[in-house]
């Protein structure tokens, strides 16, 4: 396989000392394309540039950005920018390297996008851990304020637009659009019934758009070097570079910026470094945690794209690809994940709330040897039930991960089940027990 | 004398305890006891309603209040401030302690009980003592792949041991530093990637309030995780 040098956009310059701060960004040719769009070219014209580069949003879904913010009313109502920096999903960790590295090209691209849809009012919610980003961001901010690029009449263009940074504290849901926007209200962050959409009814009701930091970050390039020039990369309806986030059982996990439609052998051989010395790749979650699993045979080929990874039954989501090696026992690593989605559910509705409650305890009983075969049945048939039927999709994050790794891996779930039962037989007549494949791994309580 | 309740029932022609037990006889009934039993009954109008602490009655350390103004000034509705204000309450006081709760109940005026219900929904946010420091362990999918939760047993053996106290330490989920796999946040500083070794001197650190293993955090300037930034190699050939 040849490798098309890769295309360094968002991290072409990452390294370069002191880019945190304006000074060097703008040396950088920082800050030029919000000064077009500010001073130059009107919001329409900013829109339809974002429109025409087809930039799809990087925070999982996969949405187009010139649409969602296309459905945003005109009018001279107030209206909202917010910024998703929430990353919280396991295997997700792009967006702190952007704010930590780059936060001038976030605080660019919220001001841009703010002027496309007529916003005064911009925030970047972040999530608490991420503390030290979250002071540079602060840091950013304040120097962009302290330049005029945001406040009253920015660039004497009489455009306002302030940008404010929340902290959340710790709540994976507060990622999901409708359950970070009444976080930031002041709220629990329970997702919201839509429709209405946000772009219609967001914060405090107005029309807001909200958009991951990555996706935010493309937009100075697309002002930047005219919709053409961006478009040049990527696939046929996936433009432009994404930055994976590589990580699990490979040499060197690692943040990498790829065209959009590289093959996915690439990026975990090449860029990633591979499995470890004597190790096979078992599978793979190709979109972070929430992903269905590929197996090795089936994805490693393929191309990294939107369209290419939802034809595969799977997704490409936030673009972290998590590699599970053949040494790893898939029952504990379900479990973990299980776990997760059961911390992280608000509980508003029954089949995520229940479900994945029952699915922990149904999977603790296949670690431990106390569950029968149908439980496997009964364990795939709840997967199957949150699935579509919940307000929002964190159920489905569980669902389908565990459901996709119940029918490919069907036969090692049966055997860790029968193994630990074996084990448990054997302790009761008091002989040494059979070897585990690994000793279990429960998360915190 | 009777005052008009909000939804227009008069105080005073509230249905007696006999009344109210009519639904409790319904369950034994029926046979099946609801949980919540009573659920049916009407409010309680003779109960004091929560009430808002005034400012006038809760002394409120000043730095805290004017932190919590500030950012309530930061939003077109203030109480889009409570988390920040919460986060600011609990950096001065340790943890959201009663008077915590009540000073920032004071300064937004919102009731302490509301406050709660935020406070208990945040993993941050601590109504209980767990200590003025912390050491989330991620043992979350990543980490988990690279043996986190033996790190995390190994922290607390060694917390143990030196009777490390006023820290925080628990197992934490995915803290966006995959890369440093397994990792942890000793308060906000990350380090990775870990091994059980580092324990004793990441428990030290904390006591002595020191920066835990210089050189392998993530803002230190020497310091990458594996990969992170690396230019990609451009001519590589599959291994
Ligand atoms: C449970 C859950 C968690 C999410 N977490 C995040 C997150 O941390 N960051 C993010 O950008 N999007 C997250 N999303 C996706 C957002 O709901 C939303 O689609 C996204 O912020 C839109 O931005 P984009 O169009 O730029 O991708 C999450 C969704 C769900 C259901
Ligand atoms: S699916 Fe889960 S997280 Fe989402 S609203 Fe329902 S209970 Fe809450
Ligand atoms: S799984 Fe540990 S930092 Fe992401």
């Amino acid at each position: 396989m040849t490798t098309a040098p890769t295309p360094m956009r968002l991290l072409k310059d990452i390294d370069e000392p002191g880019l945190a701060t304006r000074e060097v960004y703008e040396r950088l040719g920082g800050y030029a394309a919000m000064r077009r769009a500010v001073t130059e070219m009107e919001p329409d014209e900013v829109l339809s540039d974002i429109s025409e580069s087809d930039v799809r949003g990087r925070g999982g879904a996969g949405f187009a950005m010139g649409k969602k913010a296309g459905f945003i009313p005109k009018g001279d109502m107030d209206k909202y920018l917010v910024c998703n920096a929430d990353e919280s999903e396991p295997g997700a960790f792009k967006d702190r390297v952007l704010i930590q590295r780059n936060p001038h090209l976030l605080v660019e691209g919220c001001i841009i996008g703010a002027r496309a849809i007529g916003a005064n009012k911009a925030f970047i919610y972040i999530r608490g851990e991420y503390e030290l980003q979250g002071d540079i961001l602060e840091a950013a901010v304040a120097e962009a304020y302290a330049a005029g690029y945001l406040g009253r009449d920015i660039l004497d263009a009489g455009f306002d637009l302030d940008l404010v940074v929340h902290r959340g504290a710790g709540a994976y849901i507060c990622g999901e659009e409708t359950g970070l926007l009444d976080s930031l209200e002041g709220k629990r962050g329970n997702p919201r019934l839509k429709p209405p959409f946000p772009a219609n009814a967001g914060l405090y009701q107005g029309p807001t758009l909200i958009n991951n930091v990555e996706t935010l970050c493309n937009v100075p390039l697309v002002i930047g070097m005219g919709v053409e020039a961006y478009r040049e990369v990527g696939s046929d309806q996936s433009k432009g570079t994404k930055v994976v986030s590589v990580s699990g059982n490979v040499k060197r996990p690692g943040n990498y910026e790829v065209a959009l439609g590289t093959p996915i052998r690439e990026i975990v051989y090449e860029l990633a470094g591979g499995p470890l010395e004597g190790r096979e790749i078992k599978c793979f979650f190709p979109g972070g945690s929430s992903a269905p699993v590929l197996t090795g045979d089936e994805g490693l080929d393929l191309a990294y794209d939107f369209e290419t990874m939802a034809a595969a039954g799977s997704m490409l989501g936030s673009g972290s690809i998590i590699v599970v090696d053949d040494a790893q026992p898939l029952v504990p690593l379900a479990l973990r994940l299980a776990h997760f989605y059961r911390h992280e559910s608000c509980g508003k509705c029954t089949p995520c709330r229940e479900g994945t409650n029952w699915t922990v305890k149904m999977l603790e009983r296949v670690d431990s040897g106390e569950a029968t075969p149908m439980d496997l049945e009964l364990l795939q048939q709840v997967q199957t039930n949150i699935e579509g039927n919940c307000l929002c999709v964190l159920g489905d994050s569980m669902a389908m991960p565990i459901g996709s790794m119940l029918v490919k891996f069907r036969a090692e779930f049966e055997q860790h089940a029968e193994r630990a039962r074996m084990r448990n037989d054997a302790a009761l007549v008091e002989q040494p027990a059979p070897e585990l494949a690994a000793t279990p791994q429960v998360g915190p309580a | 004398m009777s005052a008009r309740q909000p939804n227009g029932s008069i105080r005073g022609e509230r249905p007696l305890v006999a009344d109210r037990l009519v639904g409790l006889d319904h369950q034994i009934a029926s046979g099946k006891p609801s949980v919540a039993g009573g659920w049916d009954l009407p409010a309680d109008l003779d109960k004091d309603p929560a009430v808002i602490p005034q400012l006038a009655d809760v002394r409120v350390p000043p730095e805290l209040k004017a932190d919590i103004e500030y950012r309530m000034s930061l939003y077109p509705d203030a109480r889009s401030a409570v988390i920040p204000a919460l986060r600011a309450a609990q950096r001065h006081h340790g943890y959201l302690s009663t008077p915590a709760m009540l000073q920032v109940a004071a300064v937004m005026k919102v009731t302490p009980a509301y406050l709660s219900s935020i406070a208990s929904f945040y993993d941050m946010l601590n109504e209980e003592p767990r200590g003025r420091h912390y050491v989330y362990v991620c043992t979350s999918v990543s980490c988990h792949l690279s043996n986190a939760k033996a790190v995390y047993e190994a922290i607390v053996e060694a917390a143990e041991e030196a009777e490390l106290g006023d820290t925080d330490i628990r197992e934490f989920e995915c803290l966006g530093a995959c890369d440093m796999q397994p990792m942890a946040s000793v308060d906000g500083r990350y380090v990775g990637p870990l091994d059980v070794s580092d324990a004793p001197a990441i428990v030290a650190a904390v006591r002595e309030g020191r920066k835990p293993l210089p050189g392998r955090g993530l803002e230190d300037s020497d310091h990458m995780p594996p990969g992170a930034g690396d230019p990609p190699p451009q001519e590589e050939a599959p291994q």
